[in-house]
């Protein structure tokens, strides 16, 4: 992408954008006026959360390049403190998202400090240590109904709140990505050793990055529990770690654009294939086997939709930017 | 001598020798997951599913085939050699120089594939293991052994002294300790290292599956998903008698077991799961390398 993006292709993007947002108001009138029914609805507010969840994700294992498969564990503590609050103390339904997701976020915190000091295999495997031992300890404490679950959560999140919600995470992760942060986290995936010695505090942006992305994992936890009315730990195993980071894998880490049509994707496919629900884990599994050797970089790699099609001719800012997604090589180690 | 204090001795005497069946079991499934990282440095995530395959083969052959124990441990070795072999040619031979990023995702997708193959085919609802093995127990000062706990810790330790003689002293061993430490300069001095990764996928698989026919003959039930748990623990044992170190596998084994048990006598057996991964953190965080691992220093 180093020469200037032709007419036809800046046409393209404006069209394919102004698409997307008439796409966008015509959803929100059809989910207003009820011409959408209540099972469309619930399948876009499921969207919706795993957008949150899987650009959560990205933020930590796209842009910071830290393997974390324990994502569903934050998203348990989440749902867990905001549900309980919910129930006990009947907070304002924001409010109690907002503390769910500060939990999760601290508890971020807390585990990222000491195990973001490994890498590679070692992290991914603490991660995932870590997002058991959560689901075990809501599992024996006194207050979480147990295996048995946490039923009578009020049924408080609705479509606005979700769709406000992920403008809101979206808007946020992307402005991180713009930002001196941003960069700084980059530099991390590309080589930690090389941003340490360039004066990037590599730690501090680490544990950020982790803690950000629990914390909007614990709010997709709130969403979640307060659209289901009802918590149990089964469902925040590991197999739904797993889930979110096949969305992010098939969207491309490090692409917003990749998890959000991902998350769509993999929301609405095995809804529409419902007759055949029981094959939904055996084509996740053969996607991300198939997936690796044929493109490991997911469906978008680092580009987002208007790195392709671009909105307007490059400023100096926006060539920079292009110039460091193309110079960025594939994640990882 | 107080009566109470016998008691707790024979108590803890009674649950080192469950610690010790359990944990020559995750031992015999880490020695897999240690032989392979130490070649290949990759997490093989399905090795717990080999585990899994085994049991059931185990299962087939003494159910429908009507084979003796010894018979129908070594069919399901052989069986599951064969699948480890091929999963490797399959899923991570095209991705040996890909990022490790990219190999453990696909070890994740191969191990998620096999158990929801297996859930389909198999269902998911636990089988009795057929009673090969006529239970007796002796009783030894109090302490209650039985002969499936006496079978368990002969056949891992007699599996794990063969292990020992193979990487030791035969050809293969030595062409395979020779690509763990360098696959490159092992390439370079004639071992054929594709060769030498196949046979490392087959001894852990077969070990594995000898850990799956021996669970089924302790605990009387496999189920499709036995893998998942275990293979994370055995992992686990692996990673705490420090990866890619065998005697450490086999150490991290028993103790992960041992101390599993000991949680289940003294707490509640809800809390068993966060026994391992307890463990784990602690030891990624006081001594990542593990007990008997060699620090390594991160090279630029």
């Amino acid at each position: 992408m180093s020469q200037e993006p032709s007419n036809l292709r800046i046409w393209l993007g404006r069209t394919v954008v102004a698409a997307l947002a008439v796409a966008l108001v015509l959803v929100n009138i059809g989910v207003y006026t009820w011409y959408i029914d209540y099972y469309i609805t619930g399948i876009l507010t499921l969207v919706g959360i795993n957008i949150i969840l899987t650009s959560s994700l990205n933020l930590i294992n796209g842009y910071t390049g830290q393997f974390s498969i324990g994502h569903a564990g934050f998203m348990a503590v989440g749902a867990y403190g905001s549900a309980l609050i919910s129930i006990e103390l009947g907070w304002p339904f924001l409010l109690t998202l907002a503390v769910g997701a500060l939990f999760a976020a601290l508890l971020g915190v807390v585990i990222g400090l000491p195990t973001l000091r490994l890498r590679g295999d070692y992290l991914a495997i603490a991660t995932l240590g870590f997002g058991e031992i959560i689901r075990v300890v809501i599992l024996n404490l006194p207050f979480t109904g147990g295996p048995r679950g946490l039923p009578g959560i009020p049924p408080k999140t609705t479509f606005f709140w979700v769709e406000a919600l992920v403008i809101v995470t979206l808007l946020v992760i992307r402005n991180i990505k713009h930002s001196s942060h941003g960069r700084a986290l980059f530099s991390i995936r590309e080589d930690e050793i090389a941003s340490e010695a360039m004066g990037v505090d590599t730690t501090k942006y680490k544990v950020l990055a982790f803690a950000i992305g629990a914390g909007f994992a614990g709010l997709a936890g709130g969403l979640f529990a307060h659209f289901q009315m009802f918590v149990d730990p089964k469902s925040f195993g590991f197999l739904k770690s797993i889930e979110i980071l096949v969305m992010l894998v098939l969207g491309g880490m490090g692409s917003l654009t990749g998890s959000i049509v991902a998350a769509i994707v993999l929301t609405v496919l095995p809804e529409a294939l419902r007759s055949v629900s029981q094959y939904r884990m055996v084509v996740y599994s053969i996607l991300l086997v198939i997936l690796m050797p044929v493109r490991p970089q997911g469906l978008f790699g680092h580009l987002e939709l208007t790195d392709i099609l671009p909105l307007r001719r490059r400023s100096s800012h926006n060539s920079a930017d292009a110039k460091q997604q193309t110079m960025s090589g594939r994640g990882g180690e | 001598m107080d009566v109470s204090f016998v008691d707790a001795v024979q108590q803890a005497f009674q649950q080192l020798i469950n610690g010790l069946s359990l944990g020559s079991i995750y031992a015999l499934i880490a020695l897999g997951y240690t032989m392979v990282y130490g070649i290949i440095r990759l997490i093989n995530f399905a090795h717990g599913e080999i585990y899994m395959i085994g049991a059931f083969t185990g299962f087939f052959a003494i159910t429908v085939f009507h084979m003796p124990f010894v018979m129908a441990l070594l069919v399901s070795m052989v069986t599951a050699a064969v699948v480890g072999v091929i999963i490797e040619r399959l899923a991570y031979r095209p991705l040996r120089h890909a990022p490790r990023i990219a190999a453990l995702i696909t070890a994740i997708g191969v191990s998620l594939l096999i158990q929801n193959v297996a859930l389909l085919v198999w269902r998911p609802d636990p089988r009795a293991f057929p009673d090969v093995i006529k239970m007796q127990t002796w009783s030894i000062g109090g302490v209650i052994i039985d002969n499936r706990q006496v079978i368990i810790l002969a056949v891992s330790v007699g599996l794990m002294l063969v292990l020992q003689y193979i990487v030791h002293r035969t050809k293969v061993g030595r062409a395979m300790r020779a690509a763990s430490m360098d696959t490159d300069t092992a390439m370079l001095m004639g071992i054929d290292v594709n060769m030498v990764i196949s046979t490392t996928f087959a001894i852990g698989s077969a070990l594995a599956a000898a850990a799956g026919v021996l669970v089924g003959v302790y605990y009387s039930r496999i189920d499709p998903m036995m893998g998942v748990m275990s293979g994370l623990k055995a992992f686990i044992a692996a990673v705490l008698g420090g990866i890619g170190n065998i005697p450490g596998a086999m150490l991290g084994g028993l103790i992960l077991g041992i101390a599993e048990v000991l949680v289940v006598a003294v707490a509640s057996s809800s809390w068993k799961d966060a026994v391992a991964f307890t463990i784990l953190i602690v030891i990624l965080l006081v001594k990542p390398s593990g007990l008997l691992g060699h620090y390594q220093r991160e090279k630029v």
